[in-house]
């Protein structure tokens, strides 16, 4: 039995894992991100590449040591760096010596006939018939969707929790529901397991909490690891936090189709030219957000990032014309816990004195008709 | 009074400069090149662009900053693509946003898009739209187009002479320029950014440095575009941004090249594509040399010091002439 491995983004491992598993893969699950993967990645990678690339190159390694023969990731179409990553890994890993099976994943509308080929040796490899796989794909698909529904909803919950951290252990008791349900059936059940162990959780609805959008780079989006729990962290500040990149809507947004047109819409005045990666949306979500009466955005991103630095310098003013006060975070293997912390809070501070403020002028002009 | 337009000496300077400024001057109008860089130049953009930009994009901004006052417009195409193969860096395409969010009171920003591979005949969309908007009609607007390939035509064939690009500008401009006779003990391919590599201030001159030790510096407008694409599309998936096809295919063509002693690669801190065009180099150049070409790679930032880059080719070529020696 072949194993096969796959890069680790979120909680997405669980579905990655059962869509292999149904093939009749032998899945390797590739190691939650840490430290050691981290370093390892570093020791191999281009100094100026990226931490998504440095930390994907290190669960290569790992998962190549503990035995996977094949590996299937994504490829991209540029200009951002991403879409050659594939290429790359290969390149240095067989530099290194290693010796498997890559296959790397375009978007299907780059190249419709390459795609299917590629899939179709895939399948082949795996036996799996194309009707069988159809059946495969559509419970792994659901099976995403029902962990991008679990991390919103627990994000939404957080700020109220009257015993902190209780989200945070139900969440990752969800998680081991999850991983068990296999067929639609059980996934359905297990949704609803789920669903009502998060809203059973004691709250204190009195509470008014701040909302934060959260802009940026994809993988460090994803991973907690990466952006060092920055949901968690801000919900038991007490913030709701709206991530503006879940896996799920960007496969069908970004990956199968040509992108979020509306958000590029309104990043139009400001940044008028797609560059790659997620830069125009991070300008377009922010205005979106400061439009929904958001009270602050915070953008992650890694160092070097091309698109979310072309970003960053745009946010500034976006940010003076709408009104909406913007933090850019960004995430480099020296990157420290306590350090974003303080920021963060730092942030959370500043919004609640501006929504004071506000406030306090509100009532002052009701003050005066009276 | 004629308009002038202020045309920063930087990023695609080094490529197109001869191109605009024909059109330009062929309209009547007065084109305006930014300075040398300087010190101030420097500390100038780096204070005003964002901290994460590699120092091409924040001496761009310097060089913007000592246009703003002198002139009626500032011509900053959005550059994305020349083929259809390859777009610029993401820093080039939102490069006029980038400088129009980060610098205040700036006069207008002529920020036409170059896609040329939307259409046949390269600029001359770009050039028409550009003739449009300054008020001349369409015979002018070809008539100019036509004088300004004619340049960029003869700067081009002065760069594949041997001429590095600022010499060939002198002598389009009639200025007597020394030759490009070689006759240097060591022959060496500096490859990198042309906006990286002669920018004599942030390059702290490399090539400059190398001709004083005797070098015989070889450079990749010195091979026809052409080739270069075609070389660089060997690796499995071709790179996504034109200028590092160009530097990456001048690699091949070099090593190919038999009196090559080494090959020397500049690049600027945290440049996004230069990751991976310089890993590319370290491993290509290895394996299908099979060790046998020495490569070095020089990063450059804000605080790159002279004596060290000094110090760096200086041990470079004392140890390329001691293999000449044993060899």
């Amino acid at each position: 039995m072949k194993r096969v491995s796959f890069a680790h983004m979120g909680y997405s491992y669980l579905g990655f894992q059962q869509l292999v598993e149904d093939m009749g893969f032998e899945a390797i699950v590739p190691p939650h991100p840490s430290r050691a993967t981290l370093d390892r990645g570093v020791t191999y990678a281009p100094e100026y590449a990226c931490i998504p690339f440095k930390m994907v190159l290190g669960t290569y390694l790992e998962v190549l040591e503990r035995g996977a023969q094949m590996i299937i990731t994504s490829g991209g179409v540029g200009p951002c760096r991403a879409g050659l990553y594939g290429m790359m890994h290969e390149k240095i890993l067989r530099n290194l010596g290693y010796d498997f099976e890559i296959f790397i994943f375009d978007p299907p509308l780059t190249g419709i006939w390459t795609f299917f080929l590629k899939l179709r040796r895939v399948l082949k490899t795996a036996g799996v018939s194309w009707l069988a796989f159809v059946d495969i794909v559509r419970r792994a698909w659901a099976k995403l969707k029902l962990l991008d529904e679990l991390e919103q909803t627990a994000t939404v919950i957080r700020p109220y929790e009257i015993n902190k951290g209780e989200t945070t252990r139900l969440f990752h008791q969800c998680l081991k529901l999850v991983e068990q349900a296999r067929s639609m059936k059980e996934i359905t059940a297990a949704r609803e397991e789920c669903i009502s162990l998060l809203k059973n959780i004691p709250q204190d609805r009195t509470r008014r909490p701040l909302k934060i959008g959260i802009v940026g780079e994809i993988y460090v989006l994803l991973e907690p690891f990466m952006n060092l729990d920055i949901e968690k962290t801000l919900g038991e500040m007490g913030v709701i936090t709206h991530r503006s990149i879940y896996l799920t809507q960007y496969t069908t947004t970004d990956v199968l189709s040509h992108g979020a047109q509306d958000v590029r819409q309104l990043a139009h005045p400001y940044l008028n030219q797609f560059v790659g990666g997620h830069g125009q949306n991070s300008v377009g979500e922010t205005i979106l957000y400061a439009r929904n009466g958001f009270d602050g955005v915070i953008q992650v991103a890694p160092f070097t990032c091309i698109p979310e630095i072309v970003a960053k310098s745009i946010l500034p003013r976006v940010s003076r014309d709408f009104g909406i006060p913007v933090l850019s975070l960004t995430i480099d293997e020296q990157t420290g816990r306590a350090g974003v912390e303080t920021r963060l809070e730092a942030f959370v501070d500043l919004l609640r004195q501006r929504r004071e403020q506000r406030e306090a002028k509100r009532d002052a002009a009701l003050l005066f008709g009276y | 009074m004629a308009l002038h337009i202020g045309f920063p000496a930087a990023l695609f300077y080094y490529s197109h400069f001869p191109f605009w400024l024909a059109f330009f001057n062929r309209l009547g109008i007065e084109v305006v090149q930014s300075p040398p860089t300087t010190k101030a130049i420097l500390d100038d953009g780096s204070r005003e662009a964002v901290a994460d930009a590699c120092i091409p994009i924040k001496l761009f901004h310097g060089h913007v900053l000592t246009l703003k006052d002198k002139v009626d417009a500032i011509f900053i195409p959005r550059m994305v693509r020349l083929n259809k193969y390859t777009t610029f860096c993401p820093k080039f395409l939102g490069l006029p946003d980038m400088v129009r969010a980060s610098l205040a009171n700036l006069p207008p920003i002529i920020d036409f898009k170059v896609d040329a591979c939307r259409c046949m005949g390269g600029f001359w969309s770009i050039c028409r739209g550009l003739a449009e908007l300054l008020g001349f009609g369409l015979r002018q607007a070809w008539a100019a187009y036509l004088e300004a390939r004619h340049h960029q035509n003869a700067y081009q064939k002065l760069l594949l002479a041997g001429y590095l690009p600022l010499q060939a500008m002198a002598k389009l401009k009639g200025e007597a320029v020394e030759g490009t006779v070689r006759e240097g003990k060591l022959n060496l391919a500096v490859l990198g950014y042309p906006y990286q590599v002669y920018d004599q201030y942030i390059s702290l001159d490399v090539i400059g440095k190398l001709k004083k030790m005797d070098v015989n510096v070889w450079t990749m407008e010195m091979v026809n575009p052409s080739r270069l694409y075609r070389l660089s599309g060997r690796i499995p998936k071709r790179l996504f941004w034109h200028y590092s096809n160009l530097v990456l295919g001048a690699s091949y063509h070099y090593l190919q090249q038999q009196n090559i002693d080494g090959i020397i690669h500049i690049t600027a801190f945290g440049c996004g594509p230069d990751a991976m065009v310089d890993k590319i180099m370290e491993m290509d150049i290895r394996r299908l040399s099979n060790g046998r070409l020495p490569f070095m790679s020089i990063s450059i930032d804000e605080q790159t010091g002279d004596a060290g880059i000094t110090t760096r080719l200086e041990a470079f070529i004392d140890m390329l002439l001691q293999r000449r020696g044993n060899g």
